[in-house]
C-alpha cells in the first residue's frame, strides 16, 4: 500500500451507499460500524453473480451448477480459515452469526458438559449474546454464572478469574476479545494461560475483534471462537463458529436434518463428517460466498493497515472529543488497548436525544445500551452514545460528528 | 412526520431537565415499574388512591427527553382524576399536549412508556380490589388493547 491515508480516502468509492444523502441532502456519515458495516461493490457483486449465474444447492447434485456452487461455497470456507489462521477446515462451521455460534456451543456442548454446581465465567462487558445463552444453560442445569469484574478504566480484574478458578468448579470461561461498548481489547493471552493451567476450556466472542485487527486462532489457544460476517463487510446472516477438533468430537449435533447425516434409518442415524455434522439444512450459500469476497477485500488492504487506520482515527477523535466541554468518554485512553469504538455521554442529554438531533446532519450514531445492560449497570448509566469506525471513515467524518454536537448543545442550552 | 430537531422544542427540553411530579410516594397504594429496551428508559409510577380518585401520583426513573416530558404531562393529566377517567386516557392525550402526534415509530415507545406503566399500575390496583372474576376478564381485554 502507498501512504495509508490516501488509499483509505479512496476506499469510500467502493461503497455505493456512502455516496447517498440523507435528511435533506446531507452527506451520510456512517458511524455505527460496531453494529454492522456497509458493503463494498465487490461483496454485492459476488452475491448477485451467484444468484444470476451459479445458483444451485450444494453437496448433492452432480450437474454443472451444483458443482460450481459447491466449489464457491467451500472456497469461501478456505479463505475465511486462512484469514484467521484456522489450520483444519473441518473445524470451521458456518452459522448465522456470533449469537447463533454461542447458542450452538451452549446447546450442543453445554448440555452434555455442564452439571449441577458447575460454574461458567463470563465478564461484565459482554454483549447479551455472551450472557443470555449461559443464563439459560446454568438455569437448566442448576449451575452458576459468575462475572469477571471491570475497573473504571474498562479493564478486567483478573483476580476475579483466579478466585473462581480456585474453586475447581469452573467448566468454561467465555469473553469477548473486544468490548462492543468500550472498545477494550481483552488480555486474552493472560486469561487463556490461566484457564489452560486450570484445565478449563475458553470461548472467545470475536465479533468486534476480527473485523478490526489481525487474529490468529492457531496461536490464540482458545477452544471455541465465534465471529460474524456483517461486521466485516460481508452480508448479514452469516458467521463462523470455530471449535478445536478434539472438543468438536465430544459434541452432539445442534440441528438435525439434511446434509448433517451419513445414514438415516427409521430409529437411528449416523452423522456426517465435520464440519457438516453441524451444518444441517441448506446453508446460506450466497452469503457465504459474499463473506469470501469480503475476506478478499480485507486481505487486499491488510489487517495491520486496518488497525493502524483505526488507531489514527480514534486518536484524532479522542483529541477532538476532549475539546468539547461536558463530554465524557468511557473506557481506557490507551490506544494500544482499545479498538475504534468510542462510547460517550454529552452533559445531561440522553444519548437517544443526541442521536436523533445529529441524525438531522446525516450522522448515523448509535445510542442505547448496545446489548450490554450488565455493563451499563456497572457504569451506572442508562445508556451511552457510541461512535464506531471502519476502513471507510475519515477525519472529515469525525469533524462532522464534533460539529453536529454543537446543535445538541444549542437545543439543550449547554 | 416530525423528526429530528423539530420535536425538541422548549417544553420537551424543560420537562426533561425539570420533570413534573418527580419523586416517590412513601405510602402509595400502588406502584408499577417498566422499561423500554430501545434507549433504556426506565420508569416507576406510584399512586395514592382515595375514594376511587388519584389523590397523588409521582414517578421516578431515568429516560430520554421525550420520555421524561411525556411522563410529566401524563402525571399532570392523571392527578385528581377518577379511576374511570384514568382508564380512558389515550395516547393522543399525551402526544397532543406536546405536539408529538406524528412522532416517528422508533421513538413512540419512549413517548408512551409512561402510559403503559400508568395503565399497568391502574390494572394492578383494580385487579387487587375486584370482587368478582368477571371484572378480571374485562381488565385483561382492556390491557391487551392498550395501544
Amino acid at each position: 500500500m502507498q501512504s495509508t491515508e490516501t488509499s483509505f480516502e479512496n476506499i469510500k468509492k467502493d461503497f455505493p451507499i456512502l455516496t447517498r444523502t440523507v435528511r435533506d441532502n446531507k452527506r451520510l456519515v456512517y458511524l455505527d460500524n460496531a453494529s454492522t458495516t456497509q458493503k463494498p461493490n465487490q461483496v454485492i457483486d459476488a452475491i448477485t453473480d451467484y444468484y444470476r449465474n451459479h445458483n444451485a444447492n450444494i453437496h448433492r447434485a452432480v450437474y454443472a451448477l451444483a458443482e460450481e456452487s459447491t466449489e464457491a461455497y467451500e472456497t469461501a470456507r478456505d479463505k475465511i480459515a486462512k484469514f484467521v489462521n484456522i489450520k483444519n477446515r473441518q473445524e470451521l462451521i458456518f452459522v448465522r452469526g456470533t449469537t447463533e455460534a454461542i447458542n450452538l456451543v451452549a446447546y450442543a456442548w453445554g448440555r452434555s458438559h455442564i452439571d449441577e454446581g458447575d460454574i461458567i465465567v463470563t465478564t461484565e462487558y459482554e454483549h447479551h449474546s455472551n450472557i443470555v445463552p449461559w443464563q439459560l444453560l446454568t438455569q437448566e442445569k442448576r449451575a452458576k454464572l459468575e462475572y469477571i469484574g471491570m475497573n473504571d478504566n474498562g479493564e478486567l480484574n483478573l483476580d476475579d478469574l483466579d478466585k473462581y478458578l480456585a474453586t475447581g468448579k469452573v467448566k468454561l470461561v467465555t469473553f469477548s476479545l473486544m468490548s462492543n461498548v468500550l472498545g477494550t481489547i481483552t488480555d486474552s493471552e493472560k486469561i487463556i494461560a490461566k484457564c489452560k493451567a486450570a484445565g478449563v476450556p475458553t470461548l472467545i466472542d470475536g465479533a468486534q475483534a476480527v473485523p478490526h485487527m489481525k487474529v490468529d486462532l492457531d496461536t490464540l489457544g482458545c477452544d471455541f471462537f465465534a465471529f460474524s460476517g456483517h461486521k466485516m463487510l460481508a452480508p448479514t446472516g452469516i458467521g463462523v463458529l470455530w471449535v478445536r477438533k478434539s472438543v468438536l468430537q465430544t459434541m452432539n449435533p445442534f440441528h438435525g436434518g439434511g446434509d448433517m447425516i451419513r445414514e438415516v434409518h427409521k430409529y437411528e442415524t449416523t452423522w456426517n463428517d465435520l464440519p457438516y455434522k453441524f451444518e444441517a439444512g441448506t446453508p446460506n450459500i450466497a452469503d457465504v460466498i459474499g463473506f469470501g469476497a469480503a475476506i478478499d477485500y480485507l486481505t487486499k488492504i491488510g489487517m495491520d493497515n486496518v488497525r493502524q487506520h483505526e488507531i489514527e482515527l480514534t486518536k484524532y477523535a479522542m483529541e477532538e472529543f476532549g475539546k468539547v466541554p461536558g463530554l465524557t468518554i468511557y473506557g481506557t485512553k490507551d490506544l494500544t488497548k482499545r479498538g475504534g469504538v468510542i462510547s460517550f455521554n454529552f452533559a445531561d442529554v440522553h444519548p437517544h436525544d443526541v442521536a436523533q438531533l445529529i441524525d438531522e446532519q446525516g450522522i448515523a450514531l448509535r445510542s442505547g445500551h448496545h446489548c450490554a445492560q450488565v455493563l451499563m449497570e456497572r457504569l451506572d448509566v442508562a445508556a451511552t452514545s457510541r461512535a464506531s469506525f471502519y476502513i471507510y471513515n475519515t477525519k472529515a467524518d469525525v469533524d462532522a460528528l464534533i460539529d453536529s454536537l454543537k446543535s445538541v448543545a444549542k437545543v439543550f442550552k449547554l | 412526520m416530525s423528526s429530528g430537531a423539530d420535536i425538541y422544542h422548549e417544553m420537551i427540553v424543560d420537562y426533561s431537565r425539570n420533570p413534573l411530579n418527580y419523586g416517590e410516594i412513601e405510602n402509595h397504594d400502588v406502584t408499577f415499574h417498566d422499561s423500554n429496551p430501545l434507549c433504556g428508559d426506565s420508569i416507576d409510577i406510584d399512586m395514592k388512591i382515595d375514594d376511587n380518585k388519584v389523590a397523588d401520583i409521582k414517578f421516578h426513573g431515568k429516560g430520554c427527553a421525550i420520555c421524561m416530558a411525556c411522563t410529566s404531562v401524563l402525571t399532570e393529566i392523571t392527578k385528581g382524576k377518577s379511576l374511570d377517567d384514568v382508564r380512558k386516557i389515550e395516547k393522543n392525550d399525551i402526544l397532543g399536549e406536546l405536539g408529538l402526534e406524528h412522532l416517528q415509530a422508533v421513538r413512540i415507545k419512549c413517548a408512551l412508556l409512561s402510559l403503559k406503566v400508568l395503565k399497568s399500575a391502574l390494572y394492578t390496583y383494580l385487579g387487587s380490589h375486584l370482587e368478582n372474576s368477571e371484572g378480571i376478564d374485562t381488565l385483561k381485554t382492556e390491557a391487551e388493547n392498550l395501544y
